[in-house]
């Protein structure tokens, strides 16, 4: 192709600092996103607004989109559901006939733990819901795991509370708009959940590896082995997340660190529960 | 041409609404984040970049020069990536683009294909770095999501194209 000659200015002056001009500019503006950058470092709470005022128009937009998806992924379901509906209902209905027993068991067990809970006279606390929403959007193309949770500060969810899905932990609110709400998921490699094995109550630490696992480490200093299978539940240290809310299954055999899947894979069909965080922030209880 | 005939010679350029469709085009493919679906992994290619280099590659005077520092702003605020990580990155892309078209004797697709693929590059890998400084990099991913960005521009490029034919004459 031709040779590039069309920057030229000629001789007007006028041409000639404009287009000087627009290059100061340029580097100005890549100086400003230098500032900007360093100042984002500490995370000042302007940032956040304006991030959430954006998120507070996109996530409407999202949110009936979701709602379009929704209406047409059911469609395949509730055909098949129609054509498989008899066989399922027998099958739950067996299903439902040998677990009587177990059922049984298991309230018996439930009445005798909270009568011998009553004698120790422990202070339980109840996970206290504060709204249910659904995850719309999240951060596709950033190297940060953040969903956009289409509830906000007017129905009452504030920074720090933790959000879960039917199936496991999903992750925690940092940041709150009007009517939206940044969630950080368990994914994101800044996410650090603490965890405990279901079998022994080992304790361990769940961090995000940003491919979509988690990194279970153990927080034991002699050396905990980990087998394929492992289910780790929230333990409830810190006082952010309730205890026993399910979050990873281990994926291989090792000791110290193991890759973990976790059990909450959110997407746009699944609810999404807000939660109160399981002991208050002392700052908060003061207000 | 009769928006062109009208005005003085000193200001002739594009109409205003055609000066505005790059603009609004890049800020468009910014918001793409919220399409209703929650991504486990990053692999989806930048779209405001691509764009926006498409914009700067096949239409050079349709984007001022220091037009990337407020469309990577809005990218900033939707996209989940510290502020200021685009605006840096972006301007840096375009000042890039600057000095090597300087020096560039001739222009075809495939030499702004590798500008571009190494523009996109370079800013998935810093915009990761920026955005989890302590974290080793999932090269695998990081290797994913560049190819799929770096193979996905000519669509981009098409796109632009498309957009810069329907945008009305230039004056």
């Amino acid at each position: 192709m031709a040779p590039v000659r069309d920057r030229r200015t000629g001789f007007s002056r006028r041409r000639q600092y404009g287009v000087f001009m627009g290059y100061v500019l340029a580097v100005a503006g890549a100086v400003v996103g230098a500032v900007l950058l360093v100042a984002s470092a500490f995370d000042p709470p302007p940032f956040a607004g304006l991030r959430m005022a954006a998120a507070a128009v996109t996530t409407p937009v999202s949110s009936g989109l979701a709602t379009g998806v929704r209406a047409v992924a059911g469609v395949p379901g509730a055909v098949g559901d129609f054509f498989v509906v008899y066989g399922r209902n027998r099958a739950m209905a067996e299903q439902l006939r040998a677990q009587g027993a177990l059922l049984t068991r298991a309230r018996a067990l439930s009445y005798e733990n909270r009568r011998l809970r009553a004698l120790l006279a422990l202070r339980d606390r109840s996970a206290q819901p504060v709204v249910t929403a659904r995850l719309v959007s999240s951060t596709a193309a950033s190297g940060r795991r953040f969903a956009l949770l289409d509830a906000g500060g007017f129905s009452g969810v504030r920074p720090g509370m933790p959000v879960r899905g039917p199936v496991g932990l999903i992750g925690r609110v940092v940041e709150t708009g009007p009517n939206a709400a940044r969630v950080l998921l368990l994914v994101d490699p800044e996410s650090i959940v603490p965890v405990r094995r279901t079998r022994d109550g080992a304790p361990a630490i769940a961090a995000g590896r940003g491919d979509g696992s988690l990194d279970i480490r153990s927080v034991y200093t002699t050396d905990l082995r980990f087998r394929a299978g492992d289910l780790f539940v929230t333990s409830g240290t810190g006082g952010l997340y309730p205890p026993d809310v399910p979050v990873a299954r281990v994926l291989g055999d090792g000791s110290d660190t193991v890759r973990a899947r976790p059990f909450a894979v959110p997407d746009t069909l699944d609810f999404a529960l807000v939660e109160r965080p399981y002991m208050p922030i002392p700052t908060e209880a003061r207000r | 041409m009769k928006a062109g005939a009208r005005r003085s010679f000193a200001d002739a350029g594009p109409p205003p609404h055609a000066r505005a469709v790059p603009w609004v085009s890049v800020m468009l493919a910014s918001t793409l984040t919220v399409v209703p679906v929650i991504a486990t992994v990053p692999l989806m290619p930048p779209p405001g970049l691509m764009l926006l280099l498409a914009w700067r590659l096949l239409a050079r005077f349709a984007l001022r020069p220091w037009a990337a520092a407020p469309l990577g702003f809005w990218d900033d605020l939707l996209s989940g990536q510290p502020l200021g990580s685009a605006v840096l990155l972006w301007s840096l892309c375009f000042i890039a683009i600057e000095l090597v078209e300087s020096g560039a004797a001739a222009r075809s697709f495939a030499q702004e294909w590798l500008i571009a693929g190494a523009a996109l590059a370079f800013c998935l890998l810093a915009g990761r770095l920026i955005a989890l400084p302590h974290v080793p990099v999932a090269w695998p991913l990081m290797g994913a999501q560049i190819a799929v960005a770096v193979l996905a521009f000519p669509l981009a490029a098409r796109l632009v194209a498309w957009i810069d034919r329907k945008r009305g004459p230039l004056a």
